[in-house]
């Protein structure tokens, strides 16, 4: 019987087997005693030919819906060049692993190493590492730097306008290991820092704050990384990294670390993975750093390179004294993100920001001229922003309504949050992928609903 | 630096994409306020400014300063460098699926959660366990799951006193650093003169402040544990649970299962056993199976199968909590499928009887010319020791490893397991015919030859690569991170 991606004849085997003193397949397994070898197949189907499988999905996929999504919290439909896909596709990138072997593997080193620069420059932040796994695992790795980089703290404020899942992911984070999320209130939509000096005390590592918020508004962090200083606290802002192209970056008001996701910055919606988290520090905190570390060095003859380094953080060396447990990270996903900046360069950035900005405000603008949503809170937004409604009916008429257009109208608060009183705030995702045709859609669907 | 970065390769105004200009009404673009100046970004960043096809180049001459399966043989143990299906990549392109938004609802994502609730039940038959997780984004991810699951079982029982873990001194590094992060104490049981877990020192450090025993079958010397059920056993009686690090998993596909030995929490690493590529690094997936116990602390949500289809189950009490931003990394997921329902029951079994018939081949061929601590006989992967080679001949592991970039070979696994001293270990995977080990086998002979006659011009290894050994003081005392 011949199985797929297994190239032994019925001669190899006899070869090899001869070779090592064995008569049949079955005694390679000889070390396993009679009660741990399976006497049965596991249930699982036989096998299928390429076709067949091909077949078999084509079906699976047809149960997929698409819709002209205005949706976000996280995850944005926004243009990306053929560059990334084709480039990013190239067999010796994808079916690399980790570049241990640096003189071997340059090609990986230096696109790491342009990520980790392309990153400490739109944060303005001095180091970056060479990815983690999401937004909301920078999060928990943002709270465990902290944490480790100040002794005897346990406490992480935390703004409660963060993402909802990255809330959760954090609070999963501090379960049972004597940490400690303290939430500091919103008010009007943003976090109300005014809070800050009273909940602030030895205890807490830090803080973290995220703009947009879980609302999409743009938030003020003034003065925020001085007040967290003089406790010997950090500041971690946590962004949609395409937003620091218009709003203020995390250097800019002085953090301490900048983390967050690159999905907006050339990756698929992919039903939500993978994407790509990311992390850059201030250099006092370089060895606090979590994950892999890429940098610059030479050889005997003097030829400049790129090598792994700072390894003396990681797992594979410290254990359990490592900075973090992660070892594989997001790197294709980086390399994505690489390319596509290399492609739009700072400019198409700034295009990109701007007409998602001026798109969305188009939408917003018009949608709050109609009866019965409203724009509650009079605050800067970007690219996504929140109606809320006066009855849980016309929203989900609304999102039917428009549904059968063809539009993906927005997602509903609660189906992240699953509290009653988000039920009625619809967060809307405009990005410059949108085309007018499409927004004029989804006015003129909205007005029949909402006259 | 045989290609300069590309920012350097700048000339400003020059542009790789453009997009089409801003389509809504002159009057309200005009009238659009910009961000407020108190929260407008004032820096400019420095990011390429070249054309698309220095883009492609660029990135097209990195490709060929990098060493992937697709490039040739990468026997680097404990990763299953096994061959990525060109299949698995087509589908995973596939715009129904790299379209679809996470917060879609669910009546128009079942096809994407038929795929995720399907793999799980395959995962669990596999693994012989009931329930899972595929929300965990990598191996290490899935063990800070596991472990997670596990302290809120215990904290749940109120035996909170249960604060130690135990790994044998040959696991993997994620494994202690994992227990770490969430908040356990970690000991270590040495290994006995066969290379397994001792059980004498596993006895004396066990009692009821211990929450798991890690382990890994076979463990990271490429050896089957032959005391895994007395283990199980112990560890048991002494109301503690047994977690499987799935990275050694491709050597007993269809053969066993971490259930039927007793384990309680399993991870798998879909990028290694399931043939899902690596990336140069990730992204992975690390799905986390259970028993009955453990399954009302599994990550919400859940995904169920209803009436009405799939659906997104939030409503367990004792979940542990989302572990990752959305459900997972679901075209890792839809790869990992796609091997499993071309292989089916009977080509997993396969795969792993060749994978150990390689490995045992490969291991038999060498034990001539280098030691081999633990024996020849092993199951995917195993160890050897240069240690000999160190002492005559100056020659390190490091060495041997440089000399093998040179023939276009991936080197083994350097220096671990650490009980093993100038330690390669090596994984040929299934995927590698008699003639590419052959090639191998010859090549790895003839360095280990060089090694006794010339051992300088070994030592100076690599010498076809942009760049030679670097170095690694410099690296760290002159840090250059970023451009």
């Amino acid at each position: 019987m011949i199985y797929p991606y297994i190239p032994h004849t019925d001669e190899d085997r006899k070869i090899m087997l001869e070779a090592i003193g064995l008569s049949s397949m079955e005694e390679l397994f000889s070390g396993l005693s009679e009660d741990i070898l399976l006497s049965d197949s596991v249930p699982i189907s036989q096998g299928r030919t390429e076709d067949e499988v091909q077949r078999m999905i084509d079906s699976i996929a047809q149960r997929n819906v698409r819709g002209i999504p205005f949706l976000g919290c996280g995850c944005y439909d926004h243009i990306v060049p053929s560059t990334v896909e084709a480039l990013s596709s190239l067999p010796s990138f994808v079916t690399a692993y980790t570049p241990y072997q640096a003189e071997m593997s340059q090609g990986l080193l230096q696109a790491i190493y342009e990520f980790q620069s392309m990153v400490c420059e739109i944060t303005s932040m001095d180091v970056a590492n060479a990815s983690l796994y999401d937004g909301a695992n920078a999060a928990t790795e943002a709270a465990s730097l902290m944490v480790s980089a100040k002794r005897h703290a346990s406490v992480v404020l935390v703004s409660s306008t963060i993402h909802p899942f990255t809330l959760q992911v954090l609070q999963t984070w501090a379960k049972g290991t004597g940490r400690t999320l303290r939430l500091v209130a919103e008010k009007d939509g943003v976090v109300d820092l005014s809070l800050l000096p009273s909940l602030l005390d030895v205890d807490c590592a830090g803080l973290i704050v995220q703009s947009p918020n879980r609302y999409g508004l743009l938030e003020s962090y003034e003065g925020v990384a001085e007040i967290l200083h003089e406790q010997k606290a950090l500041l971690a802002i946590s962004n949609d990294p395409l937003s620091l192209a218009m709003q203020k970056s995390p250097g800019e008001w002085g953090a301490d670390v900048a983390i967050g996701d690159t999905q907006s910055l050339g990756l698929p919606l992919a039903y939500g993975g993978p994407s790509c988290g990311y992390m850059a520090v201030k250099e006092a905190l370089l060895r606090k750093l979590p994950g892999r570390l890429v940098g610059m060095s030479e050889d005997a003859k003097g030829r400049k390179g790129f090598t792994l380094t700072f390894q003396a953080r990681e797992q594979h060396i410290k254990r359990e004294r490592a900075t973090s447990n992660i070892c594989s990270n997001h790197a294709l996903a980086a390399l994505m993100t690489t390319i596509h900046l290399s492609s739009l360069g700072w400019d198409g950035m700034v295009e990109a920001a701007n007409q998602s900005y001026a798109k969305a405000h188009y939408l917003a603008y018009h949608l709050a001229q109609l009866p019965g949503m409203t724009l509650v809170w009079d605050k800067p937004f970007w690219c996504e922003f929140p109606l809320v409604f006066s009855d849980p009916k016309r929203l989900r008429k609304f999102m039917q309504e428009l549904r059968n257009e063809g539009i993906f109208a927005g997602v509903r608060l609660s189906t992240l949050t699953r509290q009653v009183k988000d039920e009625l705030v619809l967060l809307v995702a405009v990005t410059e992928k949108r085309s007018r045709e499409e927004l004029e859609l989804y006015l003129a669907a909205a007005r029949r609903v909402m006259k | 630096m045989r290609e300069p970065l590309l920012i350097d390769q700048s000339k400003q105004g020059r542009k790789a994409y453009c997009y089409p200009p801003l389509d809504l009404p002159k009057g309200f673009s005009q009238a659009l306020p910009p961000l407020p100046k108190s929260i407008q970004r004032e820096q400019l960043a420095r990011l390429p400014e070249v054309s698309e096809l220095d883009v492609v180049r660029h990135f097209t001459r990195l490709s060929t300063m990098a060493h992937g399966v697709d490039n040739g043989m990468y026997p680097l143990g404990s990763c299953t460098m096994k061959y990525n299906p060109k299949l698995s990549e087509h589908i995973a392109k596939m715009d129904a699926f790299t379209k679809i938004h996470p917060l879609q609802d669910v009546s128009t994502t079942q096809g994407s959660l038929s795929i995720m609730f399907n793999l799980l039940e395959d995962l669990s038959s596999i693994t012989g366990m009931k329930w899972g997780t595929l929300q965990p984004l990598a191996g290490a991810h899935g063990e800070y799951t596991g472990l997670k699951m596990v302290k809120a079982y215990f904290e749940k029982r109120g035996e909170t006193g249960r604060t130690k873990i135990l790994i044998p001194s040959s696991a993997h590094g994620t494994n202690p650093a994992s227990a770490m992060v969430n908040g356990f104490e970690v000991l270590s049981i040495e290994a006995n003169e066969k290379g397994q877990v001792d059980l004498d020192d596993l006895e004396a450090k066990l009692d009821d402040s211990v929450a798991a025993v890690m382990m890994t079958n076979p463990n990271t010397l490429g050896i089957f544990e032959q005391d895994i059920l007395i283990i199980s056993k112990m560890v048991h009686a002494h109301g503690a649970m047994m977690y499987y690090d799935g990275a050694n998993m491709n050597a007993i596909l269809g053969m066993a299962t971490p259930g039927e030995m007793g384990f309680d929490v399993v991870h798998l690493n879909l990028h290694k056993t399931f043939a899902t590529p690596h990336g140069g690094g990730g992204p992975g997936s690390g799905p986390v199976m259970v028993n009955d116990a453990l399954r009302p602390f599994l990550p919400k949500p859940d995904i169920q199968l209803t009436d009405s289809g799939y659906v997104l189950d939030w409503e367990s009490e004792d979940s542990i909590g989302k572990v990752s931003m959305f459900w997972g990394n679901f075209l890792v997921l839809l790869r990992a499928y796609v091997y499993i329902l071309r292989m089916g029951s009977e080509g997993l079994r396969s795969a792993s009887a060749h994978a150990v018939l390689n490995a045992n081949y490969v291991a038999k061929r060498l034990a001539d010319v280098c030691e081999i601590p633990y024996g020849t006989q092993c199951m995917h992967e195993f160890v050897i020791s240069l240690e000999e080679y160190r002492q005559k001949y100056g020659i390190r592991a490091q060495d041997v490893a440089k000399a093998l970039i040179d023939k276009g070979y991936h080197p083994p696994t350097m220096y671990f397991p650490s009980l093993v001293s100038e330690a390669l270990m090596i994984e040929p995977t299934e995927s590698e015919s008699l003639e590419t080990l052959e090639a191998f086998i010859l090549v790895f002979r003839s360095i280990l030859a060089q090694a006794k006659e010339d051992p300088e011009y070994v030592k100076g290894a690599p010498y076809s690569t942009p760049v030679g050994r670097l170095d690694e003081v410099k690296a760290i005392k002159e840090p250059n991170l970023r451009y």
